[in-house]
């Protein structure tokens, strides 16, 4: 369980987290979204001890952080897989982790089997390690105390197709053991294929939370039917904005009413489904439109 | 790829028996992150290797007047005295400047225990260093004194030894205290070279160019005082004045840099 309340960071002149609030819970994965620099690895570092909160508080497993006794066997954290010793071996981080934590050393190789690195590429230097790779010893870092919670910043970077298709099956297994699983994305697809929870952040404040049903809920319809061009004036008239993303006709009202519009009006569909994947996508770019476009004036 | 083998049951109610890490286990964990990665191999390898080097330097180029214990000591302790600050220095810096502090202070939160664990680290090394040299050293001189054979001197005093291994000491624990204050490799490292090199110069030129520094200097430059403890019989004033300018120099500065190194933000 990880509890933010009231959670605000300042730096000179930004507000980098803005007064965020939410819960991740046992048995569920909190996909944490937001474009680049929306607050997301602040708010996470914030959440370890890492970095100084200006106010608000943050508890994990019912208390603070940095009382946790020896947090690497209750909270698996991987921030940044880049941000390990280049000159040390892959193998040799994790045995200086499971020291850390007191776990005897024959974890080491049972978390390199875990995250598939070769003994090979266990013995070679971090410097020579791809993002994948880092990504990958990052993760049996994190995992390698067995903790009941997992606060991971972006863990499916650099992952290939099929390692990306392991960490959700991992993720989801450690959500289904009981674990509080809060992971954050830019990408959609990724966060809604795993994700029970979301809590989308943008500019720093959250704007919207809850679970991925609800938020899906309103996401609208995709419609397909003998004549589209009727099919729009008639939804029009019913107050239902359509536009054509595609060649697929996307529409923001639920199937049920599009339906019964279409048969009003007496249009055969020859399609109609709610809008799942790409709902997300344009709730999504929606909700986070104003500070994208705020991120590519700031870096001009 | 591997799937998940264990399938117990994860709860969070471990947390109020697990028992805290112990100090021992942080002070094992960072002595052995001094040496495992390529740098602190050869770092440690090179006190060794250059030791070796300047008894070989002292047997083939010093004249027989002047084999004695003292020119070998001095001949080590040169090389030593600027690797092992080095040592010292990256076990701090490498946190920030590698990034790996992003992993340590998650594993362990409270940052004044593993700057702890590496200060303890420090001393360790440093005593242990010494004695090396002070081993290698002896065994230059009877070496030396053999092949060029004039009769072996020990001019040197057991207390005299302590104090040699409390400069290097010293030396180390002024590469600690800048790599807490500065947190960057090349930083601290450029530092402990303005801090052995540049300032001593300077006080030195103060001292010959006015008077009033020259009663002074004893007691506020922390090279002077330290360099006495290799060649002089230590006095009371003398310690005293090692004391204050180590306040100055060291402590202070030390306890400024642990107290924003508590505060600052790891990323």
């Amino acid at each position: 369980m990880i509890t933010v309340d009231l959670l605000t960071k300042h730096y000179r002149g930004v507000t980098a987290v803005d007064d965020i609030s939410f819960t991740a819970r046992p048995g569920r994965v909190t996909g944490f979204l937001g474009p680049n620099g929306a607050g997301k690895s602040t708010a996470m570092r914030i959440m370890v001890g890492l970095t100084p909160a200006t106010s608000g508080t943050v508890e994990v497993l019912g208390g603070r952080y940095v009382d946790l006794p020896n947090p690497g066997l209750q909270v698996g954290v991987l921030l940044d897989a880049s941000a390990q010793h280049a000159g040390r071996t892959g193998r040799e981080t994790l045995t200086v982790a499971a020291r850390t934590m007191g776990l005897p050393v024959s974890r080491v190789p049972e978390m390199l089997r875990l995250v598939s690195l070769t003994d090979a590429e266990a013995d070679r230097r971090v410097r020579n390690y791809s993002l994948g790779m880092r990504q990958r010893l990052g993760m049996a870092t994190a995992l390698i105390g067995d903790p009941a919670v997992l606060i991971l910043d972006e863990p499916a970077n650099g992952l290939d197709p099929a390692g990306i298709r392991w960490m959700r099956d991992l993720l989801r297994g450690y959500a289904d053991r009981g674990a509080t699983v809060l992971l954050s994305s830019h990408l959609l697809h990724e966060i809604e294929a795993v994700a029970d929870d979301l809590v989308v952040i943008g500019n720093g404040r959250i704007v919207a939370q809850g679970s991925k049903e609800e938020l899906l809920a309103g996401a609208g319809s995709v419609v397909a039917s003998e004549d589209d061009a009727r099919l729009e004036a008639v939804l029009a008239e019913s107050d239902l904005t359509a536009a054509v993303v595609d060649g697929a006709l996307h529409v923001d009202g639920d199937p049920a009413v599009v339906g019964q519009v279409a048969r009003e009006a007496g249009i055969a569909l020859t399609g109609l489904r709610p809008a799942d994947g790409a709902g997300l996508e344009e709730m999504f770019l929606e909700l986070t439109a104003d500070s994208q476009r705020d991120d590519l004036d700031g870096a001009a | 790829m591997a799937t998940i083998t264990t399938t117990s049951s994860l709860t969070p109610s471990v947390t109020s028996r697990t028992p805290s890490i112990p100090m021992s286990r942080i002070v094992a964990v960072e002595l052995r992150k001094m040496f495992d990665t390529r740098s602190g191999f050869w770092l440690l390898m090179s006190i060794g290797i250059t030791s070796l080097l300047a008894i070989t330097a002292v047997i083939a180029f010093a004249p027989d007047e002047v084999q004695n214990y003292e020119t070998y000591a001095t001949a080590i302790g040169a090389p030593v005295a600027i690797i092992l600050p080095m040592i010292a220095t990256l076990s701090v810096t490498s946190e920030w400047s590698q990034r790996s502090g992003l992993t340590t202070f998650t594993l362990v939160p409270r940052r004044g225990r593993v700057m702890a664990a590496k200060a303890v680290c420090t001393v360790l090394v440093g005593v242990a260093a010494m004695l090396v040299t002070i081993v290698v050293g002896a065994a230059g001189n009877v070496i030396g004194t053999t092949i060029s054979g004039v009769a072996t001197t020990w001019d040197v005093t057991t207390s005299g030894l302590l104090n040699g291994v409390l400069a290097g000491v010293i030396n180390m624990t002024i590469g600690f205290m800048l790599g807490v204050l500065i947190r960057s490799s090349a930083g601290a490292i450029v530092a402990y070279f303005v801090y052995t090199l540049v300032l001593p110069g300077v006080f030195g030129a103060l001292a010959a160019f006015q008077t009033w520094f020259g009663d002074l200097q004893p007691w506020v430059d922390l090279n002077f005082a330290v360099t006495r403890l290799y060649d002089e019989t230590m006095t009371g004033q003398m310690w005293a004045q090692l004391g204050l300018a180590s306040a100055i120099w060291l402590v202070l500065p030390l306890t400024v840099g642990l107290l924003l190194l508590r505060r600052s933000e790891v990323k």
